[in-house]
């Protein structure tokens, strides 16, 4: 497809580059990314690929926008706060770049939807917020062999890796199992600095734009780990574990599990009283 | 032989070591240097540790750049100078 005038001033400094071009370009205008979580990652991460020119971005979220969320949450604006977060990001995408098309999934994603909503995307990009998500997430990717990058904040901290199922590890590989209810920094004393979420949320666009557009090394095989208080980042190796519960050759995971049951039950007497 | 290395601490573990990123501690392998830090930081062995004594499946500990399970797990040896990172599993932001 030949790009318009328009399209040609619109990418102008990224056509340049030796790795995109205008075959890149038009690699980017056809890419699907899905987009799971519209908060601190997604929104930042969503940002950025629509500014690129993704031709397709699907925003996965069930929850509303309040004012809390601006602190990080740059998609959304104060005139949003009560609206579906994925309607609040779908409006500042379509106006920040006509070219990509918004599809939004206003819904919690469980074993009985995941496939579906994956299944039309060249890549998900994982900005959800807690354990039972990433797990059916990293899962649902190994089994339908969809890339993922994933990424996780906590504080002054991040980690972010990037699995292509059938050729480097996944999550699990990673850390095969959820910590139970409680014991996870998530419901436990939280709190992220803005800009944090936003420096992983741009790596997970990165890596997604990298896959897309064929060129680079992905975080495949390592982990990012970012420290924001002291500025740094490290990378620590991740080898594909042979006894890994889903995306070794004997798994002992295959069908998708909804963790979150067993979380939220959990999750008032154990949480909530730290 | 013992070996005096630094150990990088995550957020969620810095409630034990008063806000410290980074400890030092003595020991000659993964399974010593535990016990180094809690006798430093109590509290610290039940957090890294389950009830059977394994370091728990959301926890990994690397030495440089490499994870112990794939190397001997917590008898990892450790000499003078290496670097110990422990990397908790970590979710989302907040809602
Ligand atoms: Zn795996």
């Amino acid at each position: 497809m030949a790009l318009t005038n328009e399209q040609i001033d619109r990418y102008s400094r990224q056509i340049i580059l030796p790795n995109v071009g205008g075959k890149g370009q038009d690699k980017i205008l056809k890419s699907k990314v899905l987009v799971i979580g519209t908060g601190g990652l997604g929104a930042p991460c969503s940002f950025y690929l629509a500014a690129a020119g993704v031709g397709k971005i699907g925003l996965v979220d069930s929850d509303k926008v309040e004012l809390n969320n601006l602190q990080r949450q740059i998609v959304h604006t104060t005139l949003d706060v009560g609206i579906p977060k994925v309607e609040s990001g779908k409006k500042r995408l379509n106006a920040l770049n006509p070219d990509t098309e918004v599809v939004t999934y206003n819904l919690r994603l469980d074993s009985g939807n995941i496939l579906d909503v994956i299944k039309d995307y060249d890549i998900v990009v994982d900005g959800s917020d807690n354990f039972p998500t990433r797990y059916l997430v990293n899962d649902a990717c190994v089994i339908a062999k969809k890339p993922l990058v994933h990424a996780g904040i906590f504080r002054y901290d991040g980690q972010i890796m990037t699995i292509l199922p059938g050729k480097g590890p996944c999550y699990r590989c990673l850390f095969p199992e959820p910590p139970p209810a409680g014991a996870v920094p998530s419901c436990q004393e939280g709190g992220i600095l803005g800009a944090v979420a936003g420096v992983l949320g741009v790596l997970q666009a990165n890596e997604a734009l990298k896959f897309i557009l064929q060129s680079g090394e992905l975080l495949s095989g390592r982990l990012l780990i970012f420290n924001a208080s002291d500025a740094s980042f490290r990378t620590v190796k991740v080898p594909k574990d042979k006894d890994c519960p889903v995306c070794s050759e004997h798994p002992t995971v295959t069908k998708l599990i909804d963790y979150q049951e067993f979380c939220s039950l959990k999750q008032n007497k154990d949480c909530s009283i730290k | 032989m013992m070996a005096k290395v630094k150990v990088r601490i995550p957020a969620p573990l810095q409630k034990i070591t008063q806000n410290k990123q980074e400890v030092i501690a003595e020991a000659k392998n993964i399974k010593e240097l535990i016990l180094d830090l809690e006798k430093q930081f109590p509290g610290m062995k039940d957090r890294l540790l389950d009830e059977s004594g394994k370091i728990r499946r959301f926890i990994n500990f690397y030495v440089n750049d490499e994870d112990i399970r794939f190397l001997k797990q917590d008898e990892t040896q450790l000499v003078e100078g290496s670097e110990v990172s422990i990397i908790p599993a970590i979710a989302g932001g907040l809602k």
